[in-house]
């Protein structure tokens, strides 16, 4: 299919975004400036940047612990993302809620989430509620390879199955769930091969090529949006970082990753636009210096937001803020 | 007064708010086509035949979309079948449900409500007989309303339709047929006000849900060893009304505290233990606690009313802190 330049530039500037957020937090994380721990998307950015140009800003998605690629390409505030990150009080969640729970209602982030397969339930409810209100919105429910092992991912597919609902199940399979091989884990070879057992389509796509990912989402929203029910679409890729900074990685060789590199999706979709004459090198050193000149913003107001009040940790809880001290 | 039942109450509150707000809906195991399992449902029975949903055995995906749902605009009442089965979905709620608003920052107004039947009945056994409200009022994050009469149910439940926050809902299996008078006309009970079920001087007397009734059975048999007891049903756990229980207690100087669920660690502790940091001075006698032996709750019936509590056990309960004062 022939795309616009425009189009293809647009696809690459998210993932440049995405990995240059990643590259900021591992360094910043590693420099002991971000409390608690984080989860690189780090060539992932793919699936995120391919998936989320099919969705309008009032369609839903449920994210992962591995989320700052979702809410980038969703279309998120990247510097209260970063605050986030930082635990001040102009981040996402006041501080109260990290990397991990990072959401934004009013673009349709119905939260990252700690709980591996966590999301699929919300999404299957946000499903519900769009196919009562007789809307046409889909949600896109991402999830790792882990989370398919879990009950919440067989209840939610048979659920969406039999009700219709506009929902696409998203599934990263990165190859490891934590520190676990996804073959060591996982009955199938291929994860969207579980769709047969919930009688909705499933397809297995190369994730790390950011087109693949665009044409197949494209498919299963335009089939959720007229009411054809719900889609398994896997997209394979390889998580080229630790399940989180600073994890030892004694479960595989370093030279493993590098195999991998080779093939991750920035590189990969850069050298396809060459060869299509749509990035030259004065535009492709604009567009990550423009990343970069964003990221660094983010991180000066994180850096300058204040901390939050301590008693600020007591507020939020009900929506009168009461309860916790009864 | 008109009298209806228990589940009349229920199934009115339901109609009157179903009837006025488009945005709730109702799902769950067994309800659209059989009323619910103890018929809670029973008066809905062909009405709103598109929000009164049946639904497979996926407790997960039960309590976890009901977040889902709230987040994109409705106001689901998710049914639980059995308290017990709470455990099976326990995650959606527990990690989902009530860290939600907290962890985002109060960024969503959690408008749902998860509603159903605890508490023994006819040798149901171990695995369909459980109380387990102490739980929700331990963890942060819900609202927690044990009703015990028809007027309590459709007065709280009313207020729960229109809450903001989630809110959980235990109905006893044994109070589902009680009558009792309801007022034609429309009215809320709000959450945090304990109700007076029996004044009385000598012994302040808090319970909940059917060790209500079994407390009011107890205060009439004392009266005639003229001990007189006051009967104070808290209605609801979260919030709780403190000030109504330690004015009872300045009054009678004495304290007894009842509940089905399992004594140790049930919530009746931390009704006691505010009783005696707040208002020591005032007591004339340890405060005691009735619950059931923490032990399942047995099958054959001999041993069921051997574990749980009754009427006998609270006046044991009493005239031992009266220790023969009155």
């Amino acid at each position: 299919m022939e795309y616009s330049k425009e189009f293809l530039q647009s696809l690459y500037v998210t993932m440049v975004r995405i990995r240059t957020f990643e590259k900021k937090a591992e360094e910043l994380f590693l420099q002991g400036k971000l409390p608690g721990f984080i989860h690189l998307y780090i060539g992932e950015e793919a699936i995120a940047a391919g998936a989320m140009v099919n969705l309008r800003r009032d369609d839903y998605i449920t994210s992962t612990h591995r989320g700052h690629g979702h809410m980038i390409a969703k279309g998120a505030d990247i510097k209260k993302m970063m605050a986030e990150l930082y635990g001040k009080e102009t981040g996402y969640c006041k501080g109260k809620g990290g990397s991990m729970h990072i959401a934004d209602l009013s673009i349709g982030v119905l939260g990252a989430n700690g709980e591996v397969a966590g999301g699929l339930p919300i999404a299957a409810g946000a499903g519900m509620a769009i196919k009562l209100q007789k809307k046409d919105n889909v949600v896109v429910s991402f999830f790792g390879d882990g989370a398919s092992n879990r009950g919440a991912f067989h209840e939610a597919l048979n659920w969406c199955s039999i009700y219709k609902l506009p929902v696409i199940f998203l599934n990263e399979n990165n190859q490891f769930a934590s520190t676990e091989r996804v073959q060591e884990t996982t009955s199938v070879a291929n994860i969207a091969d579980r769709a047969i057992g919930y009688n909705i389509p499933g397809v297995s796509i190369d994730g790390n090529d950011v087109i693949a990912v665009y044409e197949t989402v494209k498919a299963a929203v335009e089939r959720a949006r007229s009411g054809g029910g719900p889609t398994l679409i896997e997209a394979k890729t390889y998580r080229i970082k630790g399940h989180f900074v600073g994890d030892p990685t004694l479960y595989r060789q370093e030279q493993e990753v590098e195999e991998h590199w080779a093939n991750e999706p920035i590189g990969r979709f850069e050298k396809r636009l060459k060869e299509l004459g749509m990035l030259g090198e004065e535009e492709k050193k604009n567009i990550w210096e423009l990343a970069k000149k964003e990221v660094e913003e983010a991180v000066k107001f994180a850096e300058e937001s204040p901390y939050p009040a301590p008693e600020e940790a007591l507020t939020d809880l009900f929506v009168d803020d009461t309860g916790y001290d009864y | 007064m008109r009298e209806i039942t228990f589940s009349e109450a229920l199934g009115e509150a339901m109609f009157e708010e179903m009837s006025r707000d488009p945005t709730i809906f109702t799902y769950g195991e067994d309800i659209a086509k059989q009323g619910g399992i103890f018929g809670a449902y029973k008066s809905l029975l062909g009405k709103f035949p598109d929000r009164v949903i049946d639904t497979p055995i996926s407790e997960e995906v039960i309590f976890g979309s009901a977040l889902g749902a709230a987040l994109a605009g409705m106001r689901p009442v998710a049914e639980f079948h059995f308290a017990d089965f709470l455990f099976t979905g326990m995650t959606a709620i527990a990690n989902q449900i009530m860290k939600f608003r907290y962890m985002t920052g109060g960024q969503a107004k959690l408008h749902l409500v998860l509603r159903g039947p605890d508490g023994i009945s006819k040798s149901a056994a171990a695995q369909h007989s459980e109380s387990i409200e102490t739980i929700f009022m331990h963890i942060p994050g819900i609202k927690v309303i044990v009703p015990s009469t028809p007027y309590d149910m459709k007065g709280l439940f009313k207020t729960a339709l229109r809450s903001d926050d989630p809110v959980i809902c235990f109905e006893h299996k044994m109070l589902y047929g009680l009558k009792g008078p309801v007022p034609e006309e429309e009215y809320y009970i709000p959450f945090g006000q304990a109700d007076i079920k029996k004044e009385g001087k000598d012994v302040t007397v808090v319970a909940t849900s059917r060790m209500v009734h079994e407390s009011l059975k107890a205060a009439k048999n004392l009266s005639k060893e003229g001990i007189d007891v006051e009967v104070i049903d808290l209605r609801t756990l979260v919030p709780w009304d403190r000030e109504k229980v330690l004015e009872s207690v300045k009054k009678t100087h004495r304290l007894v505290v009842a509940h089905e669920t399992w004594k140790r660690g049930g919530w009746s502790a931390e009704v006691a233990s505010v009783v005696q940091e707040e208002v020591f001075d005032y007591l004339d006698a340890p405060i005691l606690r009735v619950g059931a032996y923490n032990v399942h709750i047995p099958f054959s019936p001999p041993l069921q009313d051997f574990v749980v509590p009754d009427s006998k056990s609270v006046e044991d309960a009493v005239r031992k802190v009266v220790g023969g004062a009155v």
